[in-house]
């Protein structure tokens, strides 16, 4: 059951980043919270800060968020300094104020990176994200032409690694936590999980040659095998990937000197 | 009047689909990329549809409000998907998918429509592996099945509990195909505000850019919406926070039907409320219902003791006494109302009385604690990141809360509105589910929509429209649709009144949960339609929206939706109480059976009712289309 010291209300001070509009200069500017429910979430804090400062006349502070469950990747906030704030394999919106303590100063800012610029106060521009996935991050199949679903054998193993990948909820926590701004475990995750599956083999060189190519042309750095990213990945994808895509990586590069396999062979129907 | 002509094929129901396919017109290969075709909305039912009709030939623009594709909220179901696979041998085909579909909805949804769903789920299990979906898997590397509430075989597929997030970056990922090889224009942060009719058919559409406040016109030769359903109209709800109906809602102002708004499902596995700052209510998913068992103390003195200290004598299993044939799986609405009674007699446990144990004791005592982590281990982590309980050791406190809208646009059975050229897909329609979906048929029922019938049923129309014919977005009736947006924008950031949008949201919300909720009746009914005109006229007087129309602005974009749900609120309650009769989700308490079941009026209500939009303050005109039982005998439900 829920401990004792959870159902006492505390105040904190939130030292928000706020930031007019891309390319204004931004400040953290403090606020009180108080009187707060420990079993309220992080979010609905600013929720009700929102409001209060709504009836004060000031313009709320901007954040994204949608499903408020973990799942859709929306919410993207540095919380204390940690991307997705201290807990380990949760999203922001999965922060709950008891995990502060009574007086804190809990400092929020947008996800950092040269690639994610930011729109306004928390929200950031991620569709360098798409760009990745649109030159590669897929299997081709028209509609229609799939076979029999059973014809295609999985062993468990290899479809409970793909789906340990597949978990990404692309959110770009991994970008933020590293130092470099490298987009690897994102990539790697999308490679994996596809190149671990029978179906993903056809276009398996393709694919890691395209996505890798667009990453490094949108900015992201390169991995320097700090781990940062899976430490800060809600849903605690494993670095182990990264070098799976590397060794995809290097070998479709071999193979592509000697066979017609281009980096650009991307967008599918082309 | 609108004219409902629900173009069902004629011939025996196993073949109207087949049939359809081989009679209806086709757009031929050279001609397909001289038509446009808006998408709003990139769920399952919108990216599927957008992937698809690309890969066709078609030139899509596919609008979303998200910052990507990937977020729409389909991306949240939990527990899986169904097809008529009878992969387990146990009895299970395309009739009896159909069947199911059709009873659990309590006869409120069209035979033909069920169908036609049942038969192309199949195809959808085929397309979502070869797309690389990480279905569960047995060791010989076969797919593997669980079963779900509602259905007496096991034909539900599943990815852990992630299964609408895998078939959601499925279908994204088909979208980002059809996006790098040029064949969709994505538009992210674009909120459509407004539908242009151009001559009785829709043409185009008005979208806000949500990051920079531009308004732009957009016109198309049809436009399809797959926007998700309206459940926000009840603030709390399992649905995402950014979930609206205004695509919707805009569609039905300009003369679209809205079909049975009243029908909402209630999904019974919920965490409870907790305190008044609650922004969203958290499904568990239903697929906990194979294993957990669901019960209330016996006593009401019992319902403050710790579960453990219910000797199990003292336990009432309620579901499992009052329907032992189906016991805790049977359907959502019956599930929902069950708790909903034990909690009315007083025996609902927690502090504020409004929640059921699902407990998972017995479950762990026959499979171990690993294959209950194997088979549910996100859940319970979710569970537990919620309320700080670890529900291996203890029940899980559950109550029902809002899930899924059964009603929507009306649409055809080329699911095209009254409105030429607009069609619906997904929850934003309201053709496949009746007065109550099954469990793990969602995402069947989206990506049947968006894979596997409009990329068929939008070539009938568009073949009557001349390749080139589509109006240019500058005509009278775009600009005139932009100056309305314009003008609705203007008067949301000039109210400057006292109250932020989410007061007024929440308000709306208690009067709908407390009055058109679980359970319905005509004085609760009356008294909401007679709250909510005056809440929706102390809202553009009242409402304080900070900030510009030129920056981006959520307090401007959440005011519009709250907007369209005060209006949307007062149709929902009118359709309740128009509809005397109980089926399904739709319970109205002047009519149960003794045992408080549904009683259904098969010969007054066996219709769908679609209401036509009659002007501004003028009460809107209640269409009816009859629903014809030609192949199933309509029954009293009977999970017993």
């Amino acid at each position: 059951m829920a401990s004792e010291n959870t159902t006492r209300n505390i105040s904190v001070t939130v030292r928000v980043w706020r930031q007019a509009g891309p390319g204004a200069r931004g400040q953290f500017v403090d606020y009180p919270a108080r009187n707060l429910n420990p079993n309220m979430s992080l979010l609905e804090m600013l929720d009700v800060l929102n409001d209060e400062l709504t009836v004060k006349g000031e313009e709320p502070i901007a954040f994204a968020h949608d499903c408020r469950e973990g799942i859709c990747g929306t919410c993207s906030l540095v919380i204390d300094g940690k991307p997705h704030g201290p807990h380990r394999g949760v999203a922001s919106c999965q922060t709950y104020m008891r995990s502060f303590p009574d007086g804190a100063v809990i400092t929020i800012e947008p996800f950092r990176a040269s690639p994610f610029p930011v729109i306004k106060d928390l929200i950031t521009d991620r569709s360098a994200f798409d760009k990745i996935q649109q030159a590669g991050g897929f299997i081709t199949v028209r509609t229609g032409a799939a076979p029999e679903a059973n014809a295609i054998l999985v062993p468990k193993d290899a479809a409970e690694l793909a789906m340990d990948a597949a978990q990404c909820i692309g959110c770009g926590a991994c970008v933020a936590a590293c130092k470099n701004a490298s987009a690897m475990l994102f990539v790697a995750a999308k490679v994996s999980h596809m190149g671990l599956l029978p179906q993903g083999q056809p276009e398996r060189d393709r694919r890691v040659l395209a996505m890798v190519k667009v990453m490094d042309e949108l900015g992201f750095g390169g991995c320097t095998n700090q781990y940062e990213c899976s430490a800060a990945c809600p849903k605690l994808i494993s670095h182990d990937f990264i070098a799976r895509m590397n060794r995809d990586y290097l070998k479709a590069s071999f193979r592509a000197a000697f066979k017609p396999v281009t980096a650009t062979a991307g967008g599918g129907a082309a | 009047m609108a004219q409902l002509d629900s173009k069902i094929p004629p011939g025996p129901l196993a073949d109207k689909w087949r049939r359809h396919r081989a009679d209806i017109k086709l757009v031929n290969p050279s001609n397909k990329r001289k038509y446009e075709v808006i998408v709003v909305g990139a769920g399952l039912a919108g990216a599927s549809a957008a992937a698809t009709m690309a890969e066709l030939g078609y030139r899509v623009k596919c609008f979303v409000f998200h910052d990507s594709p990937r977020r729409a909220h389909s991306i949240a179901a939990q527990g899986g998907i169904n097809a008529a696979k009878n992969y387990q041998n146990d009895g299970d085909s395309v009739h009896r998918l159909f069947y199911d579909t059709i009873k659990g909805g309590d006869y409120r949804s069209r035979e033909a429509n069920t169908h036609r769903l049942a038969e192309v789920s199949v195809n959808i299990i085929d397309q979502c592996v070869a797309q690389g979906v990480p279905f569960a898997r047995e060791y010989g590397g076969l797919l593997a099945n669980r079963s779900f509430g509602g259905a007496q075989v096991s034909r539900t597929f599943y990815a852990r509990g992630q299964t609408g997030q895998q078939l959601l970056l499925g279908a994204y990922s088909a979208l980002s195909r059809m996006v790098g090889a040029g064949g969709v224009q994505l538009f992210t942060f674009s909120e459509m505000l407004d539908l242009v009719v151009v001559d009785g058919h829709a043409k185009g559409i008005v979208v806000r850019d949500l990051r920079t406040g531009e308004i732009t016109r957009h016109s198309a030769d049809a436009v399809v919406l797959a926007t998700g359903g309206y459940g926000n109209v009840f603030n709390l709800s399992t649905y995402a926070r950014g979930s609206n109906a205004t695509a919707i809602w805009r569609a039905y102002r300009r003369g679209a039907c809205f079909a049975n708004p009243c029908f909402t499902q209630i999904h019974p596995t919920c965490i409870p409320v907790s305190g008044d700052y609650q922004s969203k209510l958290t499904l568990m998913s239903e697929s906990l219902r194979n294993d957990g068992r669901i019960w209330v103390p016996k006593r009401k003195e019992d319902r403050l003791k710790a579960p453990g200290e219910i000797a199990e004598a003292d336990r009432d299993y309620y579901l499992e006494r009052m329907y032992p044939a189906f016991g805790n799986l049977c359907p959502r609405d019956i599930a929902s109302r069950a708790a909903q009674r034990v909690c009315d007699e007083g025996r609902g446990v927690g502090e504020t009385g409004l929640g059921v144990y699902l407990d998972f004791a017995e479950a762990i005592g026959r499979l171990g604690e690993s294959a209950v982590r194997e088979r549910y281990g996100n859940l319970f982590d979710i569970y537990h990141e919620i309320t700080n309980e670890n529900a291996y050791r203890v029940p899980m406190r559950i109550f029902p809360a809002v899930h899924y809208t059964m009603g929507g646009l009306w649409v055809d059975y080329n699911l095209m509105s009254n409105l030429p050229g607009l069609f619906v897909l997904g929850e934003a329609n309201f053709s496949d589910h009746g007065a109550n979906r099954l469990g793990a048929s969602a995402l069947m029922q989206g990506l049947a929509d968006g894979y596997f019938v409009i990329p068929y049923t939008i070539g009938n129309y568009l073949a009557t429209q001349k390749p080139g014919s589509r109006p240019a977005p500058d005509g009278a009736e775009f600009r005139a649709a932009e100056e309305e947006v314009r003008g609705r924008v203007a008067r949301l950031l000039g109210a400057m009144g006292g109250e932020p949008v989410s007061r007024f949201h929440k308000r709306l919300g208690a009067i709908m949960w407390k009055s058109c909720g679980m359970a319905r009746n005509r004085a609760g009914l009356e008294k909401a339609l007679q709250e909510i005109p005056p809440l929706r006229e102390e809202f553009w007087k009242n409402v304080n929206v900070p900030g510009s129309g030129e920056t981006l602005n959520q307090s401007l974009e959440q005011a519009g939706r709250v907007a369209d749900f005060l209006e949307l609120g007062e149709l929902f309650c009118r359709d309740a109480l128009a509809r005397e009769e109980s089926c399904g989700c739709h319970f109205r308490e002047e009519y149960q059976y003794p045992d408080g079941e549904c009683k259904r009026d098969d010969e007054h209500f066996a219709h769908v009712a679609a209401w036509e939009y009659q002007g501004e303050g003028k009460a809107p005109l209640r269409n009816v289309e009859p629903l014809a039982y030609e192949f199933t005998k309509m029954s009293v439900r009977n999970y017993k």
